[in-house]
């Protein structure tokens, strides 16, 4: 390594081949002289690197939303059709007001709810989701079709039994039938809450309604398995087996995001545009 | 057996950093629920005690006996900081798996340990054929309760289904304890047990003895 090699050299030129190791000065010089070299070996590692990772970062985002809009394809390159298929606006949460900033797709929505400039605390009593604070801005991306509105592509969290479970929640054009629901990162139980990324189980979101005709969110999750015969069964997806907690999480994820907190101020003027 | 590949075959089963030695068993616990994570966290275990037992070699014999291990630990941790930011640079979806555990190398016994006991005194070439030793026998462990795991846990290998898991429609009840933690702990208890009844001199010594009590010192 080389770090040793700037030792060595250092040791020839300063005659501190002769000096006894344990001497104060000699202790001093390896330490401070061990520190410079790492210290430039880390931050050159972590400068050098920082383009590749950023970029890693925006194409596991891009690769996810694909997957939700089922446009995601291992052979195509994942930027192209991210940018021929994909729009990212970026709203006010609060009014459902597409709000302009520059470059859309560099909006970091986890980043902004720990600023306190740019998030809010939430209320503990309408705190569903566990998150304690929220971005004032979300950005949503938008799947259109020879100008139409294909699909409307929404970022959801919320707390599960042990993490914070994100994921992305596509709807269709109605902006109330789920066309596909996505998890990228969660902590719950392997094999039992871990599951939300099953995509067996996720299939059975697909056509399920989120808003009932009082325009509430009351889409969720429920023990055992919906079938045609279960009452308001648009509104019921089958709960998790053996993960309780995890499924009452994904309902409150999915009921806050899509409530007046979350995504329902935008969702009503995309309703009332298309009407 | 010349001196450098003793120190590399040693420690792969006679001197196993995990089954003779029980040290880095953390990771071991936490990395191994699938085998592609098991693999890279092997790669990167090796990597840095390689280097690590290099880098320290080189300087021994100028490390203020004082500020030994702070030496060694500043060598290690800027390794796997490095390590690290590689990860996240090229293996993304891997790193994003592995999460603080690359960062919990630094802390990894095993890297330590080899830099002490064997970095400290030996020659960068010998240093650096225990290191990839080291962590050779550490990832042979790995990928044993990794596949192990995977296989029984999950039903499939580096993400390939081989036995049809019955919530996607197919025979296989996974076993669901195979992918938390403990199962890891019986897994390599089991192997410690049949390492040591195949080499009996890893058995150690008793530190105690049970001894029966006497009839007259029952009271």
């Amino acid at each position: 390594m080389s770090e040793v090699n700037e030792n060595g050299q250092e040791a020839k030129g300063g005659g501190l081949l002769a000096m006894s190791n344990d001497s104060f000065a000699k202790t001093i010089i390896v330490a401070v002289g061990l520190c410079l070299f790492c210290s430039i070996l880390v931050s050159a590692a972590a400068v050098g690197l920082r383009p590749l990772q950023l970029k890693n970062k925006e194409l596991d985002m891009k690769k996810n939303i694909l997957q939700v809009a089922e446009l995601y394809d291992e052979g195509t390159s994942i930027e192209v059709v991210f940018d021929q298929k994909i729009e990212t606006k970026i709203i006010e949460l609060s009014s459902g007001e597409y709000v302009d900033i520059e470059n859309p797709e560099s909006f970091d929505q986890r980043k902004a709810s720990k600023d306190p400039a740019e998030s809010v605390a939430i209320p503990a009593d309408l705190d569903k989701a566990g998150i304690r604070r929220k971005a004032t801005k979300a950005p949503v991306y938008l799947v259109k079709e020879n100008d139409e509105l294909k699909l409307i592509i929404l970022p959801v969290h919320g707390y599960g039994l042990w993490s914070t479970m994100y994921g992305f929640l596509a709807l269709e054009s109605d902006a109330t039938t789920v066309a596909g629901i996505n998890f990228y990162d969660q902590g719950e139980t392997p094999g039992l809450g871990g599951e939300v990324v099953n995509p067996k189980w996720r299939n059975l979101w697909k056509g399920k309604k989120v808003y009932n005709t009082e325009g509430e969110a009351i889409l969720a999750l429920v023990k055992g398995s919906v079938t045609d015969a279960t009452a308001n069964a648009e509104y019921k997806v089958d709960g998790l087996a053996g993960a309780t907690l995890t499924s009452v999480g994904v309902t409150n994820l999915i009921q806050y995001w899509l409530g007046r907190e979350g995504f329902a101020p935008y969702l009503e003027k995309i309703k009332k545009e298309r009407s | 057996m010349s001196d450098n590949t003793k120190a590399l075959v040693d420690p792969l089963v006679d001197n196993n950093p995990i089954t003779l030695q029980v040290l880095g068993i953390c990771s071991a616990l936490a990395v191994t629920s699938n085998l592609a994570t098991a693999l890279i966290m092997c790669l990167a275990l090796t990597a840095v005690t390689a280097f690590s037992n290099v880098g320290i070699s080189m300087i021994r014999n100028h490390i203020p006996g004082s500020i030994r291990i702070i030496v060694q630990m500043t060598i290690i941790a800027s390794l796997v900081i490095v390590v690290d930011q590689l990860l996240k640079a090229f293996a993304y979806d891997v790193s994003k798996q592995l999460s603080v555990f690359v960062g919990l190398i630094i802390t990894n016994c095993i890297v330590m340990g080899r830099a002490e006991a064997f970095a400290m005194k030996n020659p960068p070439g010998a240093s650096f054929m225990d290191g990839i030793g080291n962590g050779l026998g550490y990832s042979i462990i790995l990928i044993a309760v990794g596949v192990i795991r995977e296989l029984f846990g999950s039903g499939s290998l580096l993400g390939i289904q081989i036995l049809e898991k019955v919530n996607d429609g197919g025979w296989y009840v996974p076993n669901g304890m195979l992918l938390l933690p403990p199962s890891a702990f019986f897994i390599i208890g089991l192997l410690i047990w049949g390492v040591r009844t195949w080499k009996r001199d890893q058995v150690e010594a008793r530190d105690f003895k049970i001894k029966r009590l006497q009839e007259s010192e029952v009271h």
